[in-house]
Order: C-alpha cells, then sequence, then structure tokens
C-alpha cells in the first residue's frame, strides 16, 4: 500500500525524522490559509499523487507571495498531472501540500529496502540526490553506499554516521544526519514498511538535514497490525477494477490488451499471459482466483474482467489440485450465465476430476471453446479474440 | 532415493486442528506412506487430543520427544505463523515447511536471523510445499497428478509447479522431489539451495526449474549451475509479459528498478548453458529433449 507524501511525512515525524513543516490541503482556500499559519516568505506548493516526478510535470511550484500560493494552488488543484510514473492518461490532483520553504544548500538521498539477496533491511545513501536514483544506479553505481541493517541491533551509530560522511553531510552535521537515518530505519521497521525513499534528503545553508520529499510503501501482509495507515488509504489512487476485486479475495491487475485470462495461481496467471503474448495476442489482465475460486468468485472475476471495454475474448485456465475441475466447470457455466457472456470464452482444465468438468462444460449448450493445453489454449483465443470463427471445436 | 523428505520421514502438522491444516494433514495421511509419517499435530491448549488417530501436543518440543518426529508443516494464520517456524527451529527440527501465505516480511526477517547457525532447513513460507512421489506428501499439492520418477522439479509458484508436473506425466516422466519453495522475498530454501541437493541425489537425472519475475534468486542458481551441476537443467521464467512496477500476485513477483525481468534472468540462463524456453505449455517436451 502507498500514501501521499504528506501522509508519509505525518508518519515519520512521530519517529523524529525531520521535515519542513507543512499542512495538507483540499481547496485553494485552505492553502492560502495553510501559507499564512506556516508564515514566512516562501512556500512551496506541492501536488500529492501516489506518482514520482512531479515536480518535472509542472504539479510543484515555489511562491514567493500569498498571492503566488493562491494562483499556484489554483493552478495545481484540478489538473492532470502527467510524468513518468503516471502513465500518458495522468492522474487528477486532489490534494495539496503546502511546504514552508527551505534554503537547500545540498540534495542527497536515503532509501531502504527489503533485500532479498541478504534476507535483511538494506540503507543506500548517495550524494546524488534530486535526480533519478535508478538512473544513478546504473550509471555511478559507486555513488550508492549501501548497509545492511542487523534485525537484532538495527541501524548502528557506526553505520549511519560513515552513511552521512559518505555522502557528504558537513562534519557539524554528520550526528544529525546519522540521527536522521537511524529514526528513519525505525519507522520503516516499526510501520512494516516494504520501501522508504527520501529524495531529496537536503542539508540547509544553516545545516539541518530535512526529509525534503517521502515515499513510503507497506507491506500490505501487515496492515492488519496498522489501523492507522489503513486509514491514510487513498482509493483515488488505485484502479477502480483492483480494488473492485480485492474485495473478492481476487487479485487482478489491468493491462492493455484485448484477451481477458482467469487463472488459478499467480505463476500460473503470469506464464498464462506469456503464452498469449508467444501466439501474438495481448492479455487484457492478470487475474489469480487463488486455491478456493468458488462459483461467486468466478462469477465476480467475470464481471470485472467485463467492464473493460477492449475485451475481445476471455480465457480460463486452471490447473485443479485441491480444486476440482467439475467444480470450477459449473462456477464459469454459472457465471456465463449470469453475465450473459457475449465474447467467446475459451476453458484449459487439467488436473483433479478433468474430464468430468470436461463433460459439464459441453452439456451446457454454451459456445465455449475448450482446449486441452496452453498452447492450444493461447492459439485458440487469440484467433477468437481476432474475431476468426471455427477457432476450434466448440465443447 | 530423492531429496528433502522419503518415506521415513516423520511429520508434526503445526495448526492441526484449523481447516486446511486438518484437510490437508487428512490428505497427507492418505497419500502414500502418509499413515506412517504423519505422527504428530501441534495446537497450542489442545495437547491429549487427536485428530484422524494422530495425537495433538501443545508444543512442537513435547510432540517431537514423544514421537520422534524430523519435519514439520506449518498451517499457522499469518500474525502468528513465524513464531510457529521459530517454535520448530528451537525444538531442533531438521526440515521446515512453512505453507502460510500472508506473513509480514518484518516477522520473516527476524525469523531468518534466529534461524542463522541452527540445522533446521525452512522451506516457504506462502509455498505449495515438497512431494516425493508415491513415498510422502507434504503440502497442499493434488498427490495424484504425480508419480516416482527420475526428474526433479523445483519453483517459486503452485500452480504452475503443477503444469510443469503434468506435461511431465503426459510424456511418462515421474519425478524424484518437486519442491515448491515459494515467492516471498524473504524465506528459506532458494533455487540454488535445491539445485544442490538434486546435483547429489543419485537418483535425480534431470530437472526442471521454474521460476518468476523479481529478486535474482534464477541468475545465482543458474551461475552455481555452470560451475557445478553434472545433471541437465531446463528452465521457464513466468512474467515475461509483467509491467515493471507491478506486483504479480507472490509478494516477491515485482520487477523494480529495472532489475528481476524475465528477460534477463532467461538471458543469463542461457549464457550458464541452460536449455530455456519461453513457451509455459512446452517445458516438459524441452525437459525430455536433454536427457
Amino acid at each position: 500500500m502507498n500514501v501521499h507524501e504528506y501522509q508519509g511525512k505525518e508518519i515519520l515525524r512521530k519517529y523524529g525524522v525531520a521535515t519542513p513543516r507543512g499542512i495538507a490541503c483540499f481547496s485553494v482556500d485552505e492553502a492560502v490559509t495553510a501559507a499564512e499559519t506556516l508564515g514566512g516568505k516562501v512556500w512551496v506548493v506541492k501536488a500529492q499523487i501516489h506518482a514520482g516526478g512531479r515536480g518535472k510535470g509542472g504539479g510543484v511550484k515555489v511562491a514567493k507571495s500569498i498571492d503566488e500560493v493562491r494562483k499556484y494552488s489554483a493552478d495545481i488543484l484540478g489538473m492532470t498531472l502527467i510524468t513518468h510514473q503516471t502513465g500518458p492518461e495522468g492522474r487528477l490532483v486532489k490534494r495539496l501540500l503546502i511546504e514552508e520553504g527551505a534554503d537547500i544548500n545540498k540534495e542527497l538521498y536515503v532509501g531502504m529496502v527489503v533485500d532479498r539477496a541478504s534476507q535483511r533491511v538494506t540503507l543506500m545513501a548517495s550524494s546524488e540526490g534530486g535526480m533519478d536514483i535508478e538512473h544513478v544506479a546504473e550509471h555511478t553505481p559507486e555513488k550508492i553506499h549501501k548497509y545492511s541493517v542487523d534485525p537484532k541491533v538495527g541501524l548502528t551509530n557506526a553505520q549511519a554516521e560513515e552513511a552521512a560522511r559518505k555522502i557528504g553531510i558537513p562534519d557539524v552535521a554528520v550526528a544529525q544526519g546519522a540521527a536522521f537515518m537511524q529514526s528513519l530505519y525505525k519507522a520503516f521497521d516499526e510501520c512494516d514498511c516494504s520501501l522508504a525513499e527520501i529524495n531529496p534528503l537536503i542539508v540547509t545553508g544553516d545545516n539541518k538535514v530535512l526529509a525534503l520529499d517521502a515515499k513510503l510503501n507497506f507491506d500490505s501482509n501487515a496492515l492488519y497490525r496498522h489501523p492507522e495507515i489503513v486509514a491514510m488509504r487513498d482509493l483515488d489512487e488505485e484502479d477502480p477494477a483492483e480494488v473492485e476485486a480485492s474485495k473478492f479475495d481476487l487479485t487482478y491487475i489491468s493491462l492493455d490488451g484485448n484477451i481477458g485470462c482467469l487463472v488459478n495461481g499467480a505463476g500460473l496467471a503470469m506464464a498464462t499471459m506469456d503464452v498469449i503474448k508467444l501466439y501474438g495476442g495481448s492479455p487484457a489482465n492478470f487475474l489469480d482466483v487463488g486455491g478456493g475460486a468458488t462459483t461467486e468468485k468466478v462469477t465476480e472475476a467475470f464481471k470485472i474482467m467485463l467492464k473493460n471495454p477492449n475485451l475481445k475474448a476471455i480465457l480460463v485456465n486452471i490447473f485443479g489440485g485441491i480444486m476440482k475441475c467439475d467444480v470450477i466447470a459449473n462456477g464459469v457455466i454459472a457465471a456465463a450465465r449470469e453475465v450473459k457472456l457475449a465474447v467467446p470464452l475459451v476453458v484449459r482444465m487439467k488436473g483433479t476430476n478433468e474430464d468430468l468438468g470436461k463433460q459439464i462444460l459441453k452439456d451446457s449448450g454454451l459456445p465455449i471453446i475448450s482446449a486441452n493445453n496452453m498452447a492450444e489454449a493461447a492459439e485458440r483465443v487469440v484467433a477468437a479474440a481476432a474475431g476468426h470463427q471455427n477457432v476450434g471445436h466448440q465443447a | 532415493m530423492s531429496i528433502l523428505i522419503n518415506k521415513n520421514t516423520r511429520v508434526i502438522t503445526q495448526g492441526i486442528t484449523g481447516k486446511t491444516g486438518m484437510f490437508h494433514t487428512k490428505m497427507g495421511k492418505e497419500y502414500a506412506n502418509g499413515a506412517n509419517c504423519y505422527v504428530a499435530g501441534v495446537t497450542p491448549k489442545k495437547g491429549g487430543q487427536s485428530y484422524e488417530g494422530i495425537p495433538i501436543f501443545d508444543t512442537v518440543a513435547e510432540a517431537k520427544e514423544k514421537t520422534g518426529a524430523n519435519a514439520s508443516v506449518i498451517y499457522v494464520p499469518p500474525p502468528f505463523a513465524a513464531a510457529a517456524i521459530d517454535e520448530a527451529v528451537d525444538a531442533g527440527i531438521e526440515l521446515v515447511i512453512c505453507i502460510t501465505e500472508g506473513i509480514p516480511v518484518r516477522d520473516m526477517i527476524r525469523t531468518r536471523e534466529r534461524m542463522q547457525g541452527t540445522g533446521t532447513i525452512l522451506i516457504g513460507p506462502n509455498c505449495p510445499g515438497v512431494i516425493t512421489p508415491d513415498e510422502i506428501k507434504i503440502g497442499i499439492m493434488p498427490g495424484h497428478i504425480h508419480k516416482k520418477g527420475r526428474i526433479g522439479v523445483v519453483s517459486r509458484s503452485g500452480t504452475l509447479t503443477y503444469e510443469a508436473v503434468g506435461q511431465l506425466m503426459d510424456l511418462g516422466l515421474g519425478q524424484s522431489t518437486c519442491v515448491g519453495i515459494g515467492g516471498d522475498p524473504v524465506s528459506g530454501l532458494k533455487h540454488i539451495d535445491v539445485m544442490k541437493l538434486f546435483n547429489d541425489d543419485p537418483d535425480t537425472d534431470a530437472v526442471i526449474m521454474v521460476g518468476e519475475i523479481g529478486g535474482d534468486a534464477e541468475e545465482a542458481c543458474a551461475r552455481w549451475i555452470k560451475d557445478n551441476m553434472k545433471k541437465p537443467v531446463i528452465g521457464f521464467i513466468a512474467g515475461v509479459t509483467a509491467p515493471p512496477g507491478k506486483r504479480m500476485g507472490h509478494a516477491g513477483a515485482i520487477i523494480s528498478g529495472g532489475k528481476g525481468t524475465a528477460q534477463e534472468k532467461l538471458a543469463v540462463m542461457e549464457e550458464c548453458g541452460i536449455k530455456v524456453t519461453k513457451n509455459p505449455a512446452k517445458m516438459g517436451e524441452l525437459l525430455k529433449s536433454v536427457l
């Protein structure tokens, strides 16, 4: 789960991570009041969406008067912000963060992730802040310093101070920089983060270390113990189809093709998308119905796929293990009837009670195209999506 | 022979009184030598009861002491599953297979750290388990789709493992052992660890390695294979079509920072002399071609 920058900063402040003062706003009037409350002479008006690259897209402006705060807030609120992370359709800005201006002397980078190789949290720190860290990693990897954190003791003083020095935090601010990183680790650990990125981390003219931006992602498996973080979820930032699917315990991800896929198991679901592509088609979605695919779940899955206007055909690929093929077949038939399915449906079932399942599909009288293996299924669904008749034996 | 488990393995089910634990213990007990293999269950405060003739104990230590069990399988709900692994490790269980899906990564980081220096082998979490066909099944895979043979299978996903097994069976090829290592970022055995075991197993002739996007465990395994493996290995990586930044179901299945793509993994595997296919329908045929 992701949160907005202002929410991430709220969380970090609780752990003692220093940030500029700021106030979240939902209207221009609120933004003006926020700037007046904060005081000072310079403010930053920042669009709040769940995507990076906001500055380049025109979503971050420095205002030098209250009039400018009003103007920029009016410009940004309601704009469709397009960045390299939003896709070409962009994202509608509904929230702003009004922050006090900061006197930036240095822009640095600090990030934390769970590293699969070491099976621990890794701190990454770099002198190259304010830019795309993936670019730094690719072109000047020596400028990224990594520290593996022992979960028994946390990020040590020695590690944090060394990191602070290596990225160029001035001597007078090293202790502050180290404390910043240790607080960040504490927040990461206690809040069950999967990613924390401070880009940039700044050193001000008077040698203060501050988080100018903050990106936090949380481990969805751990949200049950963080109701305060769940309350920060902004459904406007998520794909409605994915949100709807999650209500039924289905894992759905929208893609840009035209062949809907309904599969049990994440690995097989990915492999099904791959085989469709290999036979010249293009998947409209990833959809894992999980281990306990009931008739209700299959029906909901069909409904969600059918909301996609690009959908031209559906492929159901089930490897029946504990889940029996006859149960799946009945679910597919009930779903197809309930939603009055108008696009071609290809079904491939393998495993427990396979023959019984195929017989049930055949006896249903529905125009279901049956396939015996994944290759045949892909070939038939690709042909069906392209509008070819007689793409295979109807079950 | 086989790897990790055989008909002499003695298993404790942790979480035996839950719905999933009960169902799969029954299925395991009914499979091949299962009636002799499943010797104990553990659920706190339910010691003294029994299920399907299997005695239930309060703790893993007690279950091990009373029954001589050397393996455990965990169906404990996610908030308590890492602690269940810890308990099995502390009791000195040799092999722990954790089926539970959805364990917080933070819990697993601590559990893995705690395991350092102990003799326990962990498989999973979030995995289908391990089967040595016609001997023993520990996990949630359908037993009847397998038969004894000489092909090893190691995979990060569940149903895709069954798919590989199904294709082998269509060609008349049985399996020595099939290991589902799970898709979580912090977990027990990796591809490379299982590959080493298959390399040393006299009854495994060749191995199917099924991977997916995310991380670099497949690459590490491929490099080891290049220098050490004495048997043919074929590979498939799921997720060629997965877009970057989107988590594909498994907690670990995500391309991030341009790393962990299927293309990259396939390229490294090929460089290391592993025959790979981009067609998941052809895993069985490819394996047969290298025998």
